[in-house]
């Protein structure tokens, strides 16, 4: 019975040892969720669909609304579901440097979380200085991200990209599996077809 | 109940053993002990190519075929604000080992995009100018062999006749002092 405990004893350690290691290979800011559910909300909008109008507060102070950008330029939205997470944090830095292709595509980037503005300020912080509007979906918490259908059962929003056209129609929409970053060449392949 | 204790213990001793031989394969290359085995694309440039000494042809190569006697290996992200600022270090660092007569030919460069498609890892060396291979690891394939490390992380390899490679040196971190970093590996080699 004493060589049994000490084997239990001696797999508890040995296990709890590799979770440290492991915790330990993350950024120190980053808190790793693990593996998630790769979608869980139902879409409510469809490609060739009028977006849902939206006004949300951005964190360079002003307001946002997508109403802004019609008959002016293409709006491509970027959701991604939580500030200080993994895949979130290796996603928008990548947007950062490619400003040029969303201007050659006649195009401005939205980013949109369901953060508070606090929250997304340090957060966004750590990326440099963002050319792109970063929009906060906190209150009414992510009703934006509900009107479109992205909004996950736990009250983060999906990895979900979608492009609007001038017109205010929907052209694409990614609901991405959450645990993944999207491939940059999808989003320029559909951006190159409003041309 | 003697018998039952032995299992209980080949049991334990077989997971113990298994989980070791995984975590040794995940943790990042130790000075000393070879780079593991990786599987790395193979470019579809000549220029890249000819820079690595590989032949055309092969879908990948190994670390070993690349004609140097020591490899500098960057695990960037074009993802990563870091690698993005580091990017003008590791170009200039290209600079000095090509400009330099007793360097050129020996001591070679290449990146490897974490998570990067060969379309991503091509605007990258598009919006920096990056004139040194960088070589897509889309799938974290080889990011995972080599310990899953945080970017920007440098590693440099002595490659000895017959292919077989040494690490000379593995480290996270941005190049903040190129001179310094050159100094070192050129100083560790020498001394090897």
């Amino acid at each position: 019975m004493k060589i049994k405990a000490v084997l239990l004893i001696f797999i508890i350690c040995f296990f709890a040892g590799n979770a440290c290691a492991a915790s330990a290979a993350f950024e120190n800011n980053i808190y790793n969720p693990g593996e998630l559910k790769p979608t869980d909300s139902v879409l409510k909008v469809g490609v060739g669909d009028e977006a849902p109008a939206f006004t949300l507060p951005a964190l360079s102070g002003k307001t946002v609304s997508l109403s802004d950008f019609r008959g002016r330029k293409n709006v491509v939205i970027s959701f991604v579901p939580a500030a200080w997470t993994p895949v979130c944090s290796d996603q928008w830095p990548g947007y950062n440097i490619i400003q040029d292709i969303f201007e050659s595509n006649d195009a401005v980037l939205l980013g949109i979380t369901v953060d508070n503005i606090p929250t997304l300020f340090s957060w966004t912080n750590q990326m440099g200085k963002l050319w792109f509007d970063v929009l906060s979906d906190f209150w009414p918490h992510g009703s934006v991200a509900a009107s479109f259908g992205v909004l996950r059962s736990d009250g983060m929003a999906e990895r979900a990209m979608l492009i609007v056209d001038k017109k205010g129609l929907i052209r694409y929409i990614d609901v991405h599996n959450i645990n993944q970053r999207p491939p940059l060449e999808d989003l320029v392949r559909e951006l190159e077809k409003l041309k | 109940m003697f018998g039952k204790t032995s299992g209980l213990i080949v049991v334990i001793l077989f997971l113990f053993t298994a989980i070791a031989v995984a975590a040794a394969e995940s943790i990042p290359p130790k000075v000393g002990t070879a780079l593991p085995d990786i599987d790395l694309l193979m470019p579809d440039n000549s220029a890249d190519r000819k820079y690595l000494g590989l032949p055309s042809g092969g879908k990948t190569f190994q670390v070993g075929r690349i004609k140097a006697k020591v490899l500098i290996i960057q695990i960037y992200s074009m993802y990563c604000p870091y690698c993005q600022a580091d990017a003008p270090n590791v170009n200039r660092l290209y600079g000095l080992l090509e400009s330099n007569p007793a360097l050129t030919g020996k001591v070679k460069l290449i990146g490897i995009g974490a998570g990067n498609t060969s379309f991503e890892v091509a605007t990258y060396k598009k919006k920096y100018s990056v004139a040194f291979p960088l070589i897509p690891d889309a799938d974290f394939k080889i990011h995972k062999i080599i310990g899953e490390v945080r970017t920007p992380y440098f590693i440099a390899v002595k490659i000895t006749d017959g292919g077989r490679n040494e690490v000379v040196y593995s480290r996270l971190g941005a190049l903040e002092d190129v001179e310094q970093f050159l100094g070192q590996i050129v100083r560790t080699v020498q001394s090897n």
